[in-house]
């Protein structure tokens, strides 16, 4: 087996593990610690496949910023452990396989449409000249669209989460 | 050299696991983070085939995907918020003011 498989076969075991691990946890800040490993995997992805800039955005904005943004709510409300509560008898019984039978047709469908693509010779490293080329010259309108985006969000926030006086 | 397949099967499967996630956990924040799980699913199927393809579009969508999710993350959490502050519980099934 090849360095990059191993590599590959690793950090995909930790992904899985760590979104599984995602869903046992009752506590909300396990499940918030495990789902920063998942990034910090799926990071370590992006790198594999050349994808470098991502990587780093990948780790700064959401291992970073997002995730410290759920953590810093989830200590807020001081969020404890869940609750239990009965599921539905359908979700009890047809939960599990149902969620697999997504799983396997999503897989199949995007399979099947990669087997109509052209096979690559190798890991292309896509530089951030490329990106940021790209960036602002065909996506230069989504791209400013996004700040409004952002200052909306921002203003969306603040409303929401001020104290009524 | 890693076949494109498998990185799409892993997106699949960790798709799969944020299903999961967002249907049977009760607690309104890890539901977030289950949402959270398969937009990142989504970047990496992104990414595989942006590379396969040899365009660097995709990697362009997945940053524009990150954004997203950090505007969604601010109004979501701000939300969380309020029906924490407004129901005095993080739990969904008490949030059914709309159920008959």
């Amino acid at each position: 087996m090849s360095a990059p498989l191993v590599i590959f076969f690793a950090l995909a075991a930790v992904a899985v593990l760590g979104a599984v691990s995602l869903i046992v946890q009752r506590e909300p800040i396990h499940s918030a610690l495990s789902l920063i490993v998942v990034m910090v995997a799926l990071a370590g992805l992006y790198l594999l496949m050349g994808a470098e800039f991502v990587a780093a955005v990948q780790i700064i904005v959401y291992g970073g910023a997002i995730m410290v943004l759920f953590i810093f709510v989830i200590m807020l409300l001081n969020a404890g452990e869940e609750e239990r509560t009965n599921l539905s008898r359908l979700a009890y019984y047809a939960g599990i396989p149902l969620a697999v039978a997504v799983t396997g047709l999503i897989a199949a469908a995007m399979v099947s449409s990669s087997a109509a693509l052209p096979a690559r010779a190798a890991e292309t490293l896509t530089s951030t000249r490329t990106l940021s080329t790209l960036l602002f010259t065909e996506f230069v309108y989504p791209f400013e669209l996004t700040s409004f985006l952002i200052l909306v969000a921002i203003l969306g926030a603040i409303v929401l989460a001020q104290r009524e006086n | 050299m890693v076949p494109t397949n498998y990185y799409l099967l892993l997106s699949a499967i960790l798709f799969g696991l944020g299903i999961v996630a967002f249907v049977f956990k009760r607690n309104i924040i890890t539901i977030f983070m289950g949402i959270e799980l398969m937009l990142n699913a989504v970047n990496l199927a992104f990414v595989a085939f942006s590379q396969s393809l040899g365009k660097p579009d995709g990697e362009v969508f997945v940053l524009f995907v990150i954004i997203v999710a950090a505007a969604e993350a601010a109004v979501g959490l701000g939300i969380i918020i309020l029906t924490a502050r407004n129901r005095r519980s993080l739990n969904v099934e008490r949030v059914d003011l709309l159920k008959l």
